[in-house]
């Protein structure tokens, strides 16, 4: 073939990290814009770089869009119940230490009905990866408000608007013990690789959250536009600062143009990790 | 200077079309602004990537558009890494 | 550990796995002794009344053999973290009593999902709510087999004394690995707080009878950890051993992959309760004497029973054709058997004594459409000997 021509694949190609995938159930079932699988891509890419046996990576998650990305992963891997991906994962590393676990899941998953879990499985600094998919909404039941909602944003919940404070999770994962925390978006692709990596190599709790845009149903409801629009609003109003420590001031407005987001890895201690 | 050492490698656009669901992500932030979408539709009615006319040598493999596919539908190779297995192949 | 000594604690940490020899023990303390005997990995628990010196002796007891306690922040977190350990090779148990059975049962259904062995202890209290913590009751019997949503089989065995409270957890853990289920141990709280004789066997005569693995080395082709043998139970392999396990709370096919549609969830649900209904005679056990010439039978279980014994004899000793009939499992329940005791005509009726308002009674009613005597007491109080007689005699 000649050196420029592009080859369009039938479906049935590989794509290079399609062996860390089910690639038997592509394309998943994630809205076109939806981020989710731009993370479930970059945590292969992060196991296929880690230098550890993928007999030792396992997924966990919980329920909800984020949660679906265990059933895409090509490891042993584990779709939970609503909240409770911490607990699971729990059982896994404090049983088997050796293994290298990592639990996707969602705002709602992890901070409102997995929260009571979240602190407490910071607070023990439990050996895990947490990558905590935070689209502002729950989508995958149609767009409700949830804990990480901005105040003023509409979902099928609060129709005039959420009134409620958001978390902000990289504070909250700080102050709960965590001892890697960081934020990025999806459109941050190899940061977040470097991210997974060091949480990866690091024996203890690793919570990175992860801005996605949700554009069925969070977008939608605020006008935000398809996925690419909110991408471009990380984009424009994101800013890097590694090592920050004020964690308290950097909430998210996600709505509120004249507000920066701050993005990058915030913690990086060590703390004894937790081995029942 | 060592300018001649600083090898900008030459991609190819590897596109498996029925994963597409035209998010827009990788023709928006191709640096080389090396795809459009296609005229052609997938079997779930989305238009697909190809490589623009005049763009075909542009594709520089810096693999943006690979890494932040939500589908794991476009990747890129190193041509240069194709012409030395033919070269190998070739014994020269 | 509070206030113990150097020497106390040193002590401790060399006790064998399994403390073979005649003890005088608490009911906790012997299913504690029996799941550790039974080779217990992993606790995950949350202290409740009256089944916190379950979790405090394992607390003490399994870390020194190299298994893992955890006191997790609830019982939500409890019965999950245990279905994960499991998931990754343990033998795992979690001890609760009401409120907290209560909390554990969504998952209780994941785990009957997902088909992870897994043993809860549940020392059953008077209920609902809050209720008498410290009291006698026997209140969960049905919860335990109806108290998750949705059709799925479980196992639940109820000891009547603390040697049973040992024998019965062993085979807990067996029966769980062995089907690929949750399963229960329901002692109340008298059997759970009194201290009996217990003998404990040496190590190689508790039977360990471990779930069945894949039958071909990873690798080799797609593992289909839910394709069913003959028995209707699918082998396991465990998360680190190669096989890329998927496990879903959603409806799954023989890979353990979502496939949410109506025939695929019936096929499974029904799987998941035949592979318990249809392998009943191989679990079911009760205990029964008098019965083959009896007009009236007491069927009874837990402490109860052992009113209910000593009524018994005394009735028989006084001519009465009575006859006595101890669940050891709640369910399985014995079907087939009451179903042939009442097939010869002789019985007339049956007294179910229960520390609740009649739950048992109801399969008993349903099994032999029979009258059925009631003596119920809402909880905090056992039956006594003497109110059974009475209605024997009436």
């Amino acid at each position: 073939m000649s050196a420029t021509e592009q080859i369009i694949h039938p479906a049935a190609t590989i794509h290079p990290i399609d062996g860390l995938l089910r690639a038997d159930r592509l394309p998943h079932i994630l809205c076109p814009g939806c981020g989710i699988g731009t993370v479930i891509h970059g945590y292969a890419h992060a196991i296929a770089a880690s230098g550890i046996s993928e007999d030792k990576h396992v997924c966990v998650s919980g329920i909800g869009c984020s949660g679906r990305a265990a059933g895409y992963m090509n490891v042993d891997s584990y779709h939970s119940a609503h909240g409770r991906a911490l607990p699971f994962a729990l059982g896994i590393a404090v049983h088997n230490p050796e293994l290298n676990v990592t639990v996707i899941s969602g705002d709602g998953d992890l901070a409102a009905i997995g929260g009571n879990h979240l602190i407490h499985t910071a607070r023990r600094n439990v050996n895990m990866n947490v990558i905590c998919i935070n689209n502002f909404t729950y989508g995958m039941t149609g767009g409700q408000v949830g804990p990480t909602t901005p105040i003023g944003a509409k979902g099928s919940t609060a129709p005039d608007g959420a009134v409620e404070p958001p978390f902000n999770l990289p504070y909250l994962a700080k102050a709960t013990g965590a001892t890697f925390v960081a934020r990025w978006t999806i459109l941050h692709v190899r940061e977040f690789q470097d991210a997974m990596l060091r949480a990866m190599h690091k024996k203890g709790f690793s919570f990175i959250e992860v801005l996605s845009p949700c554009p069925t149903s969070f977008g939608r409801a605020n006008k935000i536009g398809d996925g690419l629009h909110e991408m471009e609003l990380y984009r424009e109003r994101c800013r890097i600062e590694n090592g920050a420590t004020n964690l308290e001031d950097l909430d998210i407005d996600l709505l509120d143009e004249s507000k920066a987001i701050t993005v990058g890895n915030f913690v990086d201690i060590e703390r004894k990790p937790f081995t029942g | 200077m060592d300018l001649p050492l600083a090898q900008i490698p030459e991609g190819r656009v590897h596109v498996i079309a029925e994963r597409c669901k035209e998010c827009g992500f990788c023709l928006n932030y191709c640096p080389t602004d090396v795809l459009i979408y296609s005229d052609d539709i997938n079997a779930k009615g989305y238009h697909f990537p190809v490589v623009a006319e005049g763009k075909e040598t542009s594709c520089v493999h810096c693999r943006f558009c690979d890494l932040i596919c939500p589908e794991l539908a476009i990747f890129t190779t190193d041509v240069a890494d194709e012409e030395d297995k033919a070269g190998e192949s070739n014994g020269g | 550990m509070a206030g113990k000594t150097v020497e106390a604690k040193v002590q401790a940490e060399q006790k064998p796995r399994v403390l073979t020899g005649n003890h005088f023990m608490l009911g906790d303390h012997a299913c504690a002794e029996g799941a550790l005997a039974a080779g217990l990995d992993f606790f995950g628990g949350y202290p409740i009344t009256p089944s916190t010196e379950i979790a405090e002796h394992i607390a003490e007891r399994l870390p020194p053999l190299g298994g893992r306690f955890v006191q997790m922040e609830d019982e939500l977190g409890s019965m999950v973290a245990i279905i994960g350990a499991s998931a990754a090779g343990a033998r795992s148990f979690t001890a609760t009593s009401g409120p907290g059975f209560s909390l554990m049962m969504e998952s209780i259904g994941l785990a009957a999902m997902l088909e992870v062995p897994c043993v809860v202890a549940n020392v059953m209290r008077a209920s609902p709510s809050t209720a008498l913590p410290t009291m006698a009751g026997q209140s969960d019997v049905l919860q335990a087999r109806w108290g998750s949503h949705g059709d799925y089989g479980v196992i639940a065995y109820l000891p009547a004394s603390p040697q049973e409270c040992f024998d019965l957890t062993v085979r807990a853990f067996n029966a769980a690995d062995k089907y690929r289920v949750p399963v229960f141990v329901l002692m109340d709280e008298v059997v759970g707080h009194m201290d009996e004789r217990v003998i404990i066997p040496d190590a190689a005569d508790v039977p360990i009878i471990r779930r069945k693995g894949p039958r071909h080395p990873p690798g080799e082709k797609p593992f289909l950890g839910y394709a069913p043998d003959e028995d209707l139970v699918p082998p396991m392999a465990h998360a680190g051993e190669g096989y890329k396990v998927h496990m879903t709370g959603l409806t799954h096919d023989e890979r353990g992959y979502p496939a949410l549609t109506p025939d695929v969830h019936d096929k499974l649900v029904n799987r998941l309760v035949d592979k318990i209904r249809l392998n009943a005679a191989d679990i079911e056990m009760y205990e029964e004497f008098g019965t083959e010439d009896a007009d009236t039978i007491v069927v009874s279980y837990g402490c109860t029973s052992r009113s209910a014994r000593q009524a018994v004899n005394q009735a028989r000793a006084e001519g009465l054709k009575c006859g006595f009939f101890r669940l050891i499992t709640a369910w399985p329940f014995p079907e087939t058997r009451i179903r042939e005791l009442v097939k010869g005509g002789k019985v007339k009726r049956f007294i179910v004594p229960e520390i609740n308002l009649g739950q048992m009674r109801r399969e008993i009613e349903r099994l032999t459409q029979m009258p059925v005597l009631r003596l119920n007491h809402g909880g905090g109080a056992m039956p006594v000997p003497e109110a059974i007689l009475e209605l024997i005699r009436s």
